[in-house]
């Protein structure tokens, strides 16, 4: 039994810990108020190769482990949370369900480009259908050696970045149940039929784009349909059990960032004749903070520990994602009050730190879906 | 980085969550009930190798490490709450203090029968006036010729009611305050006088006693380690204490929740059983993921500990948290029973009186910030 990270897993977390700290954390105040990513910060990702983070090396990614994996997106939300669900997504939802479903053309096709640092996006989400997702409504008619998408898609992270999309449609409106009639396709960016619409403004995460994308007689080759016809819902379904782990670990970054802003502003902050971090009231918090941090990191890294190990982590890694946001929220909650006044001015972090969490309970599944998903293995348990 | 338990660490979690099932569930109402030490228990788990779990074999321990103590805590109080404490106490309260401290001629003539469960072991530190406050504990020990002589009063000395030795904190140099404070060995039999017995909320089994000495006479050879290093001797046993409390909170929480599941899997109401509404399911949920972070914790601990690393900051943490989950999931175990959980019979009102102990001994959660608080402080 032991906790800790290797010791060449703490070296990369080191490595990206000095990346982030160095050239993604001074920028992440200008990237939240332009809602923008700037390229030289993406191509500096790609350098470090963290695009194929996850994906093999033989198809040149650096095919590390999720605990790993972890670590790196935890200490890239850190420094910035939009920055990390960036890679996170195109990570778990996008590169991930193409190594794991994808046939040999697929995989020797997509994940060198996704590696190298294009980047994956993910459409399951639809105006009409979100926590329901199986109830989905785009549609993708058969014709001939392809499909013909139609529909349209929300919520999609990266949306305007992302060369390549992961796009669930119902492929057969008559299956029974509804689920197995969807299907996963990966659909080019360039491709006619495919066009993004608004850019959503949002109260966190504002340095990943958010966008709506328009379907219009789409056309897909059946050779980029991932996995079988009818196997979409179940493909989604797992990516999100992977997706989980790099939430709980931005949660998790985003609070450290918090607690660390808070501990600070403690120690300088002086009132009624001396700092803030000698009263017991702050110390209590961030007593309480720094131990909530730690049992989140803990189950977040037993799930990534789990699917490393190729043993069922459903159960921890939905376990993961609720206790890591939910403490993320109250976290950053209490960062910001320990600041007072200030806390409250965008001059200090704190402010984004506390609307950025606030995503990570909905998102990759809200807080209630991973309750029904843990009760149910738990009701199923004997 | 490994989440797997050793071969040996596996061994031990099933024997203690066997010896739980088999022989400490049947009987753990009725010990609450009647507020009688299961010492026929107690004996079974010195058999097994239980109350000496980290000592080393050469002084009549098991040699095993923190996790299989924390995973055998977790079983045995998921079993009864009143056995485990006892169990706590003789393990991290008493031996390991001596194990750390004693010295050899100490480890085999004291040591050795508490480990083998030969002899019981309790902790007297609190008094009247000093709780939190432990430095500023007023029972003396004065040293005459050979023999410190003892006076003074302790208080919720937990297994004070069977103990055969007392581990007692006395100043023996007040002007040093808390830097005078001492540890000795008292046996039973040297005029240890038992006074009121504590009646508890709960764990109602482990009589928890007011301890006099008057005059009581400790041999020289009584004192453990350094005079003047008990307080830290205090100290150090409590930063292991509560890696077992926590793993105490952890095994009554998962016995209040297994509860809560299997009656919502088969009370019906409204024509379904009740684990089919969502209000129920989302508590469920809830518990079991506390649960989980809780033992998280406690096991990250418990692999600090026994790997030498920092513990000290991760210990209270996990007692901080596993005690606090403890309260909030056995309350939550009676609301899923209804009005039944009201009830005795049900036992979940008995996890639910058990749990709230481990917010206040071996450290009250106040206290357990102020150790986090002290190192975050530091970084």
């Amino acid at each position: 039994m032991e906790f800790a990270l290797t010791e060449e897993q703490e070296m990369i977390a080191q490595g990206i810990r000095e990346f982030a700290q160095g050239e993604i954390a001074p920028r992440a105040q200008e990237m939240d108020a332009a809602a923008e990513i700037p390229g030289e910060v993406l191509d500096q990702m790609r350098e470090l190769g963290l695009f194929g983070a996850q994906i093999p090396e033989a198809y040149g990614g650096l095919g590390l482990d999720t605990v790993t994996y972890a670590a790196i997106i935890e200490e890239l939300s850190r420094a910035c949370a939009g920055v990390a669900i960036l890679l996170s997504v195109h990570a778990s939802v996008a590169a991930y369900p193409l190594m794991i479903h994808g046939s040999e053309e697929q995989r020797a096709s997509f994940l060198p480009r996704l590696a190298a640092g294009e980047i994956g996006a993910f459409c399951l989400s639809e105006p009409g259908s979100g926590s329901d997702a199986a109830s989905l409504k785009t549609s993708a008619r058969r014709e001939g050696d392809s499909y013909v998408l139609n529909g349209q898609k929300v919520f999609v992270s990266s949306g305007s970045l992302a060369s390549l999309y992961l796009v669930l449609a119902r492929s057969d409106p008559d299956a029974d149940p509804p689920h197995r009639g969807i299907s996963a396709f990966l659909v080019e960016r360039s491709t006619p039929g495919l066009s993004l619409g608004r850019k959503e403004d949002k109260m966190g995460l504002r340095a990943d784009d958010t966008m709506e994308l328009f379907l219009e007689d789409c056309r897909v080759p059946e050779a980029q349909r991932l996995g079988e016809e009818g196997a979409g819902f179940k493909i989604a379904m797992q990516s999100l059990d992977n997706g989980r782990i790099g939430v709980g670990a931005q949660a998790v970054g985003i609070a450290q960032a918090a607690f660390e802003e808070g501990r600070r502003y403690a120690r300088e902050r002086e009132q009624f004749g001396r700092p803030l971090i000698h009263f017991q009231a702050i110390q209590n918090k961030l007593a309480d903070m720094a131990t909530q941090i730690e049992a989140a990191r803990m189950l977040v890294r037993q799930a990534a520990f789990l699917k490393d190990r190729q043993r069922p982590f459903t159960k921890e890694a939905a376990m993961a994602k609720l206790f890591a946001s939910e403490m993320a929220t109250r976290v950053t909650h209490q960062a910001l009050q320990i600041h007072g006044g200030y806390g409250y001015m965008k001059e200090y972090a704190v402010e984004r730190y506390y609307r950025d969490a606030r995503v990570t309970e909905i998102y990759e599944g809200t807080s209630e879906m991973q309750r029904l998903v843990i009760a149910r293995q738990l009701l199923r348990d004997d | 980085m490994d989440f797997e338990l050793t071969e040996e660490q596996r061994m031990i979690q099933e024997t203690a969550r066997d010896f739980a099932d088999r022989e400490l569930m049947p009987i753990a109402e009725q010990v609450d009930e009647t507020r009688e030490a299961p010492l026929e228990k107690v004996k079974q788990l010195a058999e097994l190798g239980f109350l000496g779990m980290l000592v080393p074999e050469e002084y009549g321990g098991t040699g095993l490490d923190d996790v299989c103590y924390v995973l055998a805590m977790e079983e045995i109080a998921r079993g009864c709450a009143s056995t485990c404490v006892i169990m706590d106490v003789n393990n991290s309260l008493v031996c390991e203090p001596l194990r750390m401290f004693a010295n050899e001629e100490q480890k085999q003539r004291i040591l050795a029968p508490l480990a083998r469960g030969e002899r019981l072991g309790a902790y007297c530190l609190t008094e009247p006036d000093a709780g939190s406050d432990a430095g500023s504990i007023k029972t003396r020990a004065v040293l005459d010729g050979d023999d410190y002589v003892l006076n003074g009063t302790k208080i919720f000395v937990t297994n004070g009611g069977f103990a055969n030795d007392f581990l007692v904190f006395a100043n023996s140099d007040p002007e040093k305050g808390s830097r005078g404070i001492s540890a000795f060995i008292v046996p039973e039999d040297s005029g240890v006088k038992r006074g009121t017995r504590e009646k508890t909320l709960g764990i109602r089994g482990s009589t928890t006693y007011e301890i006099i000495f008057e005059d009581v006479r400790v041999p020289r050879e009584n004192l453990i380690g350094e005079p003047g290093k008990g307080f830290k001797i205090a100290m150090e046993a409590l930063d292991s204490g509560r890696i077992g409390i926590a793993a105490q909170a952890i095994g009554i929480a998962r016995a209040a929740f297994l509860r809560a599941v299997e009656h919502a899997k088969t009370r019906q109401q409204f024509g379904r059983p009740i684990g089919s509404f969502q209000a129920i399911q989302w508590k469920l949920a809830d518990m079991a993921t506390k649960i989980e972070a809780a033992h998280m914790l406690t096991m990250r601990a418990a692999v600090l500990r026994q790997t030498g690393g920092d513990y000290v900051t991760a210990s209270a943490m996990a007692k901080l948290y596993a005690s606090r989950i403890a309260v909030e999931v056995a309350d939550e175990a009676i609301q899923v029973h209804g009005g039944y959980g009201y009830t005795q019979e049900y036992h979940v009102e008995r996890h639910f009186r058990d749990a709230k102990i481990t917010e206040l001994y071996e450290g009250t959660s106040e206290v357990q910030r102020l150790i986090i608080a002290r190192r975050l402080m530091r970084d």
